[in-house]
């Protein structure tokens, strides 16, 4: 514990030295949203209901933007390599690593998405469903990103095929994400899609780790 | 407790040996195939019954639930094979892996065009955002991603390695995608095989129908094998079988 403490830390620390990762995603973020009234209609009832999915879909394709970028540095100045060498618990400083990106994309998004919400005229009721299913469903996100990220990380291009591996792995994310805000935002109840975006979460995190450990060791041996 | 398999079945994982023992298999394999083939086609699309509610463009599902069924075994098979490379450290089943790949691929594609050519007449659009349709667009693009997985690593090892883990994150996820977006959204009809039940179709339909199934995986296996050979040849190309093997051509 005190090891993945230390590794988040670490992690968190050098997030901040460099505000822009924070910043970029949840930019990206609002930019998708504003993308779709200006493309498609302004007129609020429209808009209300295509708010649901449009802004899981944002959120879904912010999370993959910064995905890419968590090996990556610690990938090309070594330090990657030494933490795999290392004694410690490699599961562990992958669910540090998962946990730093969950925190600057997921967490962060789903603080902006109220935002969001009241720009694309999303009712009243929906907002918490919102916030909820980002919450619960973010951190997959991030899990699954990972494993992307840690099979190409070795590579020059990377960055389009990460969006090739990783984004039809998260369609059942965006399923239930959605559905639960457009359930909730007329009035039915939520806790159904939580529970399954719950339980995608709780998949994930047993079995994700594992793939993620084996791809980096992978991707720093070639 | 310690299995013990047939000589052969330990040979294989050999490149010489597998490259011996299909050049036998290879021909039956093409025989059989091209027999039930013509004879699952012509049975099918000549002298089985039309259908009481769609008539004859139901037919074209002795195409479709062949290249469908296949496409779901072919990843299948690929993610198998790729565990067992990555677990036993076993050349062919990384070879097999990536062979499969590009057929699953064309048998998914090949699902996806004949359902549109077969849901224009049925149910009046080329395309329908039904549960079955989109798990098989994302099951061809999980296919896709494995293709351009392995062909991104320069070092051939390293890229069936990265190959097989999307591999098996994809078959974990793949029963998860299926249900979500059948709860999502769904208007196909129900299977048309399943081990519990008597299928719902007269047997002048079914039959023709079973031949195709067993002729594709006949068929499947041939392509397989061909992939596979001419992988195993490119990849063994400083070994002196292969040499003397291409000395004699």
């Amino acid at each position: 514990m005190n090891f993945f403490l230390a590794a988040l830390r670490r992690d968190l620390l050098l997030t901040f030295r460099r505000r822009n990762d924070i910043i970029n995603p949840l930019a990206f973020f609002l930019m998708v949203g504003i993308l779709f009234p200006l493309g498609v209609s302004p007129e609020a009832s429209f808009l209300s209901q295509l708010a649901p999915g449009v802004i899981w879909v944002a959120a879904l394709l912010a999370s993959l933007l910064s995905v890419d970028g968590i090996f990556r540095s610690d990938f090309d100045d070594g330090s990657l390599e030494h933490m795999l060498v290392s004694p410690q618990p490699l599961l562990l400083l992958v669910l540090a690593k998962v946990t730093n990106h969950w925190l600057i994309s997921g967490f962060c998004l789903a603080l902006v998405s109220p935002i969001l919400a009241l720009m694309l005229f999303l009712p009243s009721e929906g907002i918490k469903p919102l916030i909820f299913s980002l919450l619960l469903g973010t951190p997959t996100l991030s899990l699954i990103g990972a494993i992307g990220a840690a099979l190409t990380v070795g590579l020059r291009k990377g960055g389009i095929l990460i969006s090739l591996l990783v984004l039809p792995l998260y369609i059942p994310v965006l399923i239930f994400g959605a559905s639960s805000v457009q359930a909730g935002s007329i009035g039915l109840p939520i806790q159904g899609y939580l529970a399954l975006l719950a339980a995608m979460l709780a998949l994930s995190l047993v079995l994700a780790p594992f793939a993620i450990v084996a791809a980096l060791k992978i991707s720093v041996r070639s | 407790m310690k299995i013990k398999f047939p000589r052969w079945f330990y040979r294989l994982a050999s490149p010489r040996w597998f490259y011996d023992i299909t050049s036998k298999l290879l021909p039956w394999f093409t025989i059989i195939a091209f027999l039930l083939i013509v004879i699952g086609t012509i049975w099918g699309l000549v002298f089985a019954p039309a259908d009481y509610q769609q008539g004859n463009s139901f037919r074209i599902i002795y195409i479709h639930v062949p290249t469908a069924i296949l496409a779901q075994s072919c990843y299948m098979l690929m993610a198998v094979a790729g565990a067992v490379g990555l677990i036993w450290k076993i050349k062919i089943a990384h070879i097999i892996a990536k062979s499969c790949a590009p057929i699953g691929a064309s048998m998914a594609v090949l699902a996806l065009v004949t359902g549109a050519i077969w849901g224009k007449p049925t149910w009046g659009a080329w395309w329908v955002w039904d549960a079955r349709l989109t798990s098989m667009l994302v099951l061809f693009f999980l296919y896709v991603g494995v293709i351009a997985l392995t062909s991104a690593y320069e070092h051939v090892a390293s890229g069936d390695k990265a190959a097989a883990v999307l591999a098996l994150v994809g078959v974990v996820n793949i029963p998860i995608i299926k249900y979500s977006v059948e709860w999502w959204n769904t208007l196909h009809q129900g299977a048309t095989f399943k081990i519990t039940e008597k299928p719902a179709m007269p047997p002048d339909m079914w039959i023709p129908l079973l031949i195709m199934i067993i002729g594709f995986y006949c068929f499947f296996a041939v392509i397989l094998m061909s992939r596979a050979r001419t992988e195993v040849l490119r990849r063994e190309n400083r070994s002196d079988w292969v040499k003397s093997l291409v000395e004699r051509y």
